[in-house]
């Protein structure tokens, strides 16, 4: 069971409350494709992801962004119950998707990045630990489904 | 393609996930010049961060009265490892030879695991995009995570 601070909470909330889905998503993903090659492994029909300038430019690459930063939104929603959100799309990202887990921090790495720059200042030590944390946690509730 | 893992092996092997195109190198020489004169900034703020974020690295430093963000021992330890750094920088074309003695220090003495390598270069990474968000571009990025695990490779070379 995830024990959240208050200022914990509040961090998270407030950072998904000042970003722009779309552009953070984009951003994130794009920078996602573009700093760890590999990822592009499952996005085979996303069409031109030959380089930087391609993924930057790609419909498919920015529409995606801001699927996943609405699938994040669920669990900021809702943060005691992350696990029980995601479930099935563990299962989704196991079973049919196929994705190594190990991915999953990579995006994250890529979010927090992108983030840092949109805040500057604001994301302080104390906001990125909580920031961190919450990507933990929904890391591993997607991890939770895979056997 | 075949997938070669983030752990570069302990050999002098040419690993593709951490050998540095010229591309790459031009592109962290040209992006490190904007750190001129910021390092101690900078260089606090990650540690701080490193401190903070993964906090299994404060077992590093039990030996400091201080392990707050921006405290005396973090600042100086960060301007220690932005030194550091900028000299990695000028030994672009040769990691392994030039960081020789950093690795013997940190392989003999102080016995960081390796691992911890990648984490403080994540930081400095989130750093450097919120000091720098319109130059810290994806391929700004991808050229300096490649450059630091490079770092971190010819800091490992001397560890068995």
């Amino acid at each position: 069971m995830v024990v959240w601070t208050d200022f914990e909470r509040t961090a998270i909330q407030d950072i998904f409350s000042k970003i722009d889905y779309a552009v953070v998503g984009q951003a994130a993903f794009s920078r996602c494709l573009i700093v760890y090659p590999w990822t592009k492994r499952y996005f085979g029909g996303f069409g031109n992801l030959y380089n930087a300038a391609a993924i930057t430019s790609n419909p498919r690459v920015a529409s995606h962004g801001k699927v996943i930063m609405e699938a994040l939104e669920k669990a900021v929603k809702d943060m005691d119950n992350i696990k029980a959100t995601y479930a099935e799309l563990s299962a989704l990202h196991s079973e049919k998707l196929q994705v190594d887990p190990d991915n999953f921090m990579l995006l994250g790495h890529c979010l927090t990045i992108v983030v840092a720059s949109q805040l500057g200042k604001a994301f302080t030590p104390e906001v990125h630990a909580a920031f961190q944390k919450f990507l933990a946690v929904v890391v591993s509730s997607l991890r939770k489904q895979y056997y | 393609i075949i997938f070669l893992g983030m752990k570069c092996p302990n050999s002098t092997a040419n690993n593709k996930m951490t050998s540095l195109s010229a591309k790459d190198k031009d592109t962290v020489k040209a992006f490190w010049a904007n750190v001129a004169g910021k390092e101690e900034q900078i260089g606090c703020d990650a540690v701080s961060r490193m401190l903070t974020v993964y906090p299994q690295t404060k077992t590093y430093f039990s030996h400091w009265k201080d392990l707050r963000p921006g405290s005396a021992p973090v600042r100086k330890h960060g301007a220690t490892v932005m030194t550091a750094v900028t000299d990695a920088v000028s030994k672009i074309d040769d990691l392994t030879g030039g960081l020789l003695s950093l690795s013997e220090l940190h392989a003999f003495t102080l016995r960081v695991d390796p691992a911890n390598f990648k984490v403080l270069a994540h930081n400095l990474l989130v750093v450097l995009a919120t000091v720098f968000p319109n130059d810290f571009t994806p391929e700004v990025h991808v050229a300096m995570d490649k450059f630091l695990a490079a770092v971190a490779c010819a800091l490992s070379e001397k560890y068995r």
